[in-house]
């Protein structure tokens, strides 16, 4: 009963809470870096250097007024913001943020669930999560929004098409759907993915900042040309919740960067004896710590790079990813027939 | 007793948005109403214990076609009413005959079904494979047993892909 029922549930309400307040302070995170990257100090004033900052804003969009425009299409209307953040936090399912270690005398995996065709589920569920920005900008009965999401779509499905490339080629590697097993197949290999597959590391970041829609791929929210993006004619806690998909959508995409290609929750060397003082650190920091540096080059690439022209990006997209993920999978699978005759 | 009240109630929500798809005035929510099918298709696929392909039911289907779908949808005008012919029931005749085509099928389906249960041979190819798991037994068949089919199937998308681009394009 209590390891069926209770346990899973109060996993599900630690990630899911956990999920929210990270996302929130995301936001944080964001604004001061890209102040410091500018030399400015950034929110100061909620709080000792703004740390209460997220919570003002959450307050502030929840008790806003929340309008929907009189053409607008009402029940799409609506469902698009819980369509894009539902996917984003069903996720978090199969994401592994250590193994199994004995809490109070019990012994509790560190993650909610493991099937086995886990990152297959983590692709199906994230492609569902386009619809929430079709179905905005649909709705919303406007020009801009409109246009924007039919960017937005876009720019997914064309990306879309490099990242799973990129992840074929590491479950060649791998020998594993499972989210768990890639991360034991990182254990036996002695050497995390990110070095026997660095082609299809490259490509799956460039491929999840796309995805997010992250700059320099921030087209669908280019301000100067669409007024704001899909979600213009959002106001209040729905604008809220494209906003907090997105920051999720980045945690996603850091976990699962980490998960295949760093390692999961294992640390430096995980085979290597004379270096088992790391283990102090326990394996769900590992993890936490391998995500956080993914959410700050996220920052960091924002705060650094302009955002590419709408024709730049496809071709980035299709000329350049499509083909070299093709390329790399090609080669993956050679190697590996050649390494097991 | 569980398995089957979880049947029906999947069945009744599939068949429910199916109806839904035909009926359904705006074509935007007919098109969501087909992606809610699926997802519950895909549910249906779980309980089966195909997980394989319940994700790729997902994946390839509801994430994929149906963006597409969405697409021209979106941005074709549907609003103007339907060019009028000079034969005002000819939709309704063959709507009846293709309905009658797939009530014949199926018939034809459960009857077969009636006549050789599918449990012992779903058994009895499965003992027979030499790998375990969804996946690998799903890429066996494929690659074995399925090979032919597999590839023309694949050539046929490559065909449809060329064709389409030929279409699409003033000068090659």
């Amino acid at each position: 009963m209590i390891n069926s029922f209770l346990v899973p549930l109060l996993k599900i309400v630690i990630v899911l809470n956990a999920t929210l307040v990270g996302v929130t302070y995301m936001v944080l995170l964001e604004r001061k870096v890209i102040a410091w990257a500018q030399s400015r100090l950034g929110p100061m004033r909620v709080g000792p250097y703004g740390v209460l900052q997220p919570i003002a804003d959450a307050v502030k969009l929840m008790i806003k007024e929340d309008i929907t425009p009189v053409r607008a299409d009402k029940w799409v209307f609506t469902a698009a913001p819980i369509i894009s953040m539902v996917p984003a936090l069903i996720v978090y399912a199969v994401i592994p943020f250590g193994p199994e270690v004995s809490l109070f005398g019990r012994k509790v995996t560190l993650y909610i669930t493991d099937i086995n065709v886990g990152l297959l589920y983590i692709v199906s569920v994230t492609s569902v999560g386009v619809y929430g920005i079709i179905l905005a900008g649909w709705a919303s009965n406007s020009k801009y929004p409109l246009l924007a999401s039919l960017r937005a779509s876009a720019q997914l499905i064309s990306y879309e098409v490099a990242v799973t490339l990129t992840l074929v080629s590491v479950i060649l590697v791998s020998g594993s759907l499972s989210m768990v097993g890639i991360v034991n197949a990182q254990y036996n290999s002695r050497l995390w993915f990110a070095f026997i597959q660095p082609v299809a590391f490259l490509i799956f970041f460039i491929g999840g900042l796309a995805e997010t829609n992250r700059a320099p791929f921030d087209l669908p929210e280019a301000e100067q040309e669409l007024t704001g993006g899909f979600h213009t004619e959002y106001s209040g806690m729905r604008f809220a919740l494209f906003f907090l998909a997105e920051y999720a959508n980045m945690i996603v995409v850091s976990s699962v960067a980490t998960t295949l290609f760093l390692g999961g929750w294992l640390r430096p060397f995980p085979n290597i004896a004379f270096l088992h003082f790391l283990d102090i650190i326990p394996s769900w920091a590992w993890f936490l710590l391998k995500s956080f540096l993914f959410l700050y080059i996220f920052i960091w690439v924002r705060a650094t790079l302009p955002r590419y022209r709408y024709d730049q990006l496809m071709r980035l997209g299709w000329k350049v990813l499509i083909p070299l993920a093709i390329v790399n999978l090609l080669v993956t699978g050679i190697v590996k027939v050649l390494l097991l005759v | 007793m569980g398995e089957a009240i979880a049947f029906y109630t999947l069945s009744a929500f599939i068949i429910g948005f199916g109806v839904l798809v035909v009926s359904t005035k705006n074509t935007v929510h007919s098109v969501l109403f087909l992606v809610l099918n699926f997802l519950f298709v895909a549910a249906l696929y779980v309980m089966l214990g195909a997980q394989f392909l319940a994700v790729i039911q997902i994946l390839v289907y509801a994430g994929g076609i149906v963006v597409l779908y969405l697409f021209v949808v979106m941005l074709v005008n549907l609003k103007r009413p339907p060019e009028s012919h000079h034969d005002p029931h000819r939709r309704t005749r063959l709507g009846l005959g293709l309905a009658a085509a797939v009530l014949v099928e199926l018939v034809a389906i459960v009857a077969y079904g009636f006549a050789q249960p599918a449990a012992a041979p779903v058994a009895a190819a499965q003992s027979a494979l030499p790998v375990s798991g969804n996946t690998e037994q799903v890429g066996w068949l494929l690659y074995t047993s399925y090979l032919i089919p597999f590839e023309i199937a694949s050539m046929l998308l490559l065909v449809a892909m060329i064709g389409a681009i030929v279409l699409a394009k003033r000068e090659l």
